[in-house]
């Protein structure tokens, strides 16, 4: 009796699998096996499937490109009986980089502004999980520059910053190894600050100009941005929604009676001017 | 048998055909209330009133030639100038509006000379748009005609515009689409003031919404009631009561109405939700609001006045006013609107006039007015 379960035992101790615990994406695999005859070899990973027939006793060659992407995978030899195995498959070391930047405008002096999310990614485009610092650069127009270096968590680095002083592009450079990757946030004018308008009849009416529109850090704001001009009189008004445009707002009013002329943009208030009547 | 259905088809065309081609006034004279007969009215004369809505029935079939003979102000108004009047011109709403009805009322009557209230209802493109004159009549040869208002057009002289062109055209990323490549965010817009009111056609929820951002933004509201399980009862848009193209720090009205609900216990909440995406915009023209006023209309209305200034050089051919009201306190407690069916053209005026409800025309403290402008070949 324990003759026969010894042979009838003797098939399943002949196909036996030895596989790593985990292996680098795209590194040669050879999985030796044991026993005698011909078995099918399959192999499952998270984005494939490899199967194909071989003779026991000798080792399995897995292809680099058939264990590219990082995850469990599991293997299976099926003779009479099928034996399986599970190993995993780690990220190689990053070959690329990939950044997130937001947002695509800012405006300038504000805290907390800017978000820079860096992940890096091996030649197969597996997520690297693997502990690493990501280094990121922010570089005003001015010149000022903000170096900060964080680590990768669960395969993800991200660090958040202050908007810079000046307006115009800020380069976010995004480091790792030799690895670099440049991203580039447009800082923008903020409200406008102490908006002020003057007054000066002409002989079509009151030509109202603004005086050079500008933030409160001294940043022009963009040509095209609405400013307000409103005249008012007794009992009439007159408005009018002007662009700035070369850095100043102009519309003209009529000169009618004593009236007030004041001015806006948004929700900021700028001066008044009081003009009398002709 | 089978050449039964076609004959019958065939006679019932005729039929129809016939029908339509021999009464045609009477189908669409719906405005005349003097209960004259289309027949009576459209020999027109009799009566100050069948005067008046004989010749609007010439305008509304544009017989330019008919009604131009019912005036009797034709030394100082030439056809061209009288059919440009009424029919527009420069591609304006009134160029694709046609007469709908009308009604007329006697305001005075002398031997001689009548005076008739005519309110009138033009179907365009964007919607009915009313409107009323006081027509003067004089009679001559015992037959009444209509001294047709001349306007007096502001004479330009020929003149350079200097115009520093300022636009912001939108490039779309060519090529492939690398992961995590960097896009341009929407423009940031945000409702600086928001008021719910029940007016006698339902909800409206009104406020201001301002363009934060240093590009433009084609903005629209969206609101919705809800009710105490947070279900949504109703969701609706401002459409166009907004101003939709907002360029750098520009603020606009928007009004949003729910016909046929109320702002009662069912709703408990409203949820607000502005949209804006990047849009191609030009900063030019400017249209200045001149001579704003509240003053009540010739029906006793309370209505806010003013006149629309194009300072540019190019003519915009449809423009809509948005006017927004604020109590003593600052509060948005109505928004009105109203298109100008005249095109604007440089540096010449155009009325326009928007009612204020009676209800809230009593707390109006002060008021705001944004200019929508159309012009054929821009966006």
């Amino acid at each position: 009796m324990l003759a026969f379960l010894l042979l009838a035992s003797l098939p399943v101790l002949a196909q036996e699998l030895t596989v790593p615990a985990s292996v680098k994406a795209g590194s040669s695999l050879s999985i030796p096996t044991t026993g005698s005859g011909q078995a099918t070899f399959s192999l499952l990973g998270p984005r494939s499937a490899v199967k194909r027939n071989l003779p026991l006793g000798k080792a399995v060659e897995v292809a680099p490109e058939e264990i590219s992407v990082s995850g469990r995978y599991v293997v299976l030899l099926c003779a009479e009986t099928c034996r399986s195995s599970t190993f995993f498959v780690q990220p190689a070391e990053a070959a690329s980089l990939a950044v997130l930047v937001h947002p695509s405008r800012a405006p300038v002096a504000v805290n907390g502004a800017i978000s820079a999310v860096g992940l890096r990614f091996d030649k197969f485009q597996n997520l690297v999980l693997a502990p690493g610092a990501i280094g990121f650069r922010f570089a005003e127009n001015g010149g000022q520059v903000t170096v900060l270096s964080t680590a990768a968590k669960d395969g993800v680095a991200w660090v958040r910053t202050n908007s810079g002083r000046h307006a115009g592009p800020l380069q976010v450079t995004a480091t790792v190894g030799t690895l670099t990757l440049t991203r580039v946030v447009q800082l923008v004018a903020s409200d406008p600050c102490n908006l002020r308008i003057k007054a000066q009849r002409t002989a079509k009416g009151v030509l109202v100009e603004t005086e050079p529109v500008r933030d409160c850090a001294g940043n022009p704001v963009p040509d095209g941005t609405i400013v307000s001009f409103t005249q008012t009189g007794l009992s009439k008004k007159d408005t009018v929604d002007a662009p700035v445009k070369q850095g100043v707002a102009r519309a003209l009013m009529a000169a009618s009676g004593a009236s007030v002329i004041s001015v806006a943009s948004g929700v900021v208030m700028g001066n008044e001017i009081r003009m009398g009547g002709q | 048998m089978k050449f039964g259905l076609p004959i019958i088809l065939v006679v019932a065309t005729v039929a129809l055909i016939a029908f339509a081609t021999l009464s045609p006034t009477q189908l669409r004279t719906v405005g005349v209330n003097t209960g004259s007969a289309v027949a009576e009215a459209t020999a027109g004369g009799g009566t100050p009133e069948a005067a008046v809505s004989a010749l609007l029935a010439d305008i509304q079939r544009r017989d330019w030639d008919r009604a131009y003979a019912r005036l009797s102000n034709t030394s100082e108004l030439s056809k061209s100038a009288f059919v440009r009047d009424v029919a527009g011109t420069a591609a304006s709403l009134r160029n694709y509006a046609s007469l709908e009805s009308w009604d007329v009322q006697p305001m005075h009557e002398s031997p001689n000379e009548a005076t008739v209230r005519a309110a009138l209802r033009w179907s365009t493109a964007v919607g009915q748009i009313a409107n009323s004159m006081d027509l003067t009549l004089a009679k001559k040869d015992n037959t009444w005609k209509a001294v047709w208002p001349v306007t007096q057009t502001v004479k330009v002289p020929t003149q350079v515009i200097p115009v520093n062109y300022l636009r912001w055209d939108i490039v779309t990323a060519s090529g492939d689409n690398e992961w995590g490549q960097q896009n341009i965010d929407a423009p940031h817009v945000r409702i600086i003031s928001m008021n719910a009111v029940n007016s006698d056609t339902g909800p409206v929820i009104m406020g201001e919404i301002v363009n934060e951002d240093t590009v433009p933004a084609f903005v629209n509201v969206n609101a919705s009631l809800i009710d105490a399980n947070g279900n949504v009862i109703d969701e609706e848009s401002s459409f166009d009561k907004i101003s939709h193209i907002l360029l750098p720090k520009q603020v606009s009205p928007y009004r949003v109405d729910f016909p046929g609900y109320a702002l009662d216990d069912h709703v408990k909440s409203i949820r607000m939700d502005p949209k804006a995406v990047l849009a191609p915009a030009s900063a030019d023209p400017v249209i200045a609001v001149l001579q704003q006023q509240l003053t009540g209309d010739a029906d006793g209305r309370k209505v806010l006045q003013g006149q629309l200034m194009n300072q540019s050089g190019q003519v915009v051919n449809i423009s809509h006013a948005i006017a927004t009201f604020y109590d003593k306190n600052g509060k948005v407690i109505w928004v009105s609107d109203g298109y100008v069916d005249r095109a604007l053209f440089p540096q010449t005026p155009e009325n326009f006039s928007l009612e204020v409800p009676g209800k809230v025309a009593g707390e109006v403290q002060s008021y705001h007015v944004v200019v929508n402008q159309y012009t054929i070949g821009k966006s």
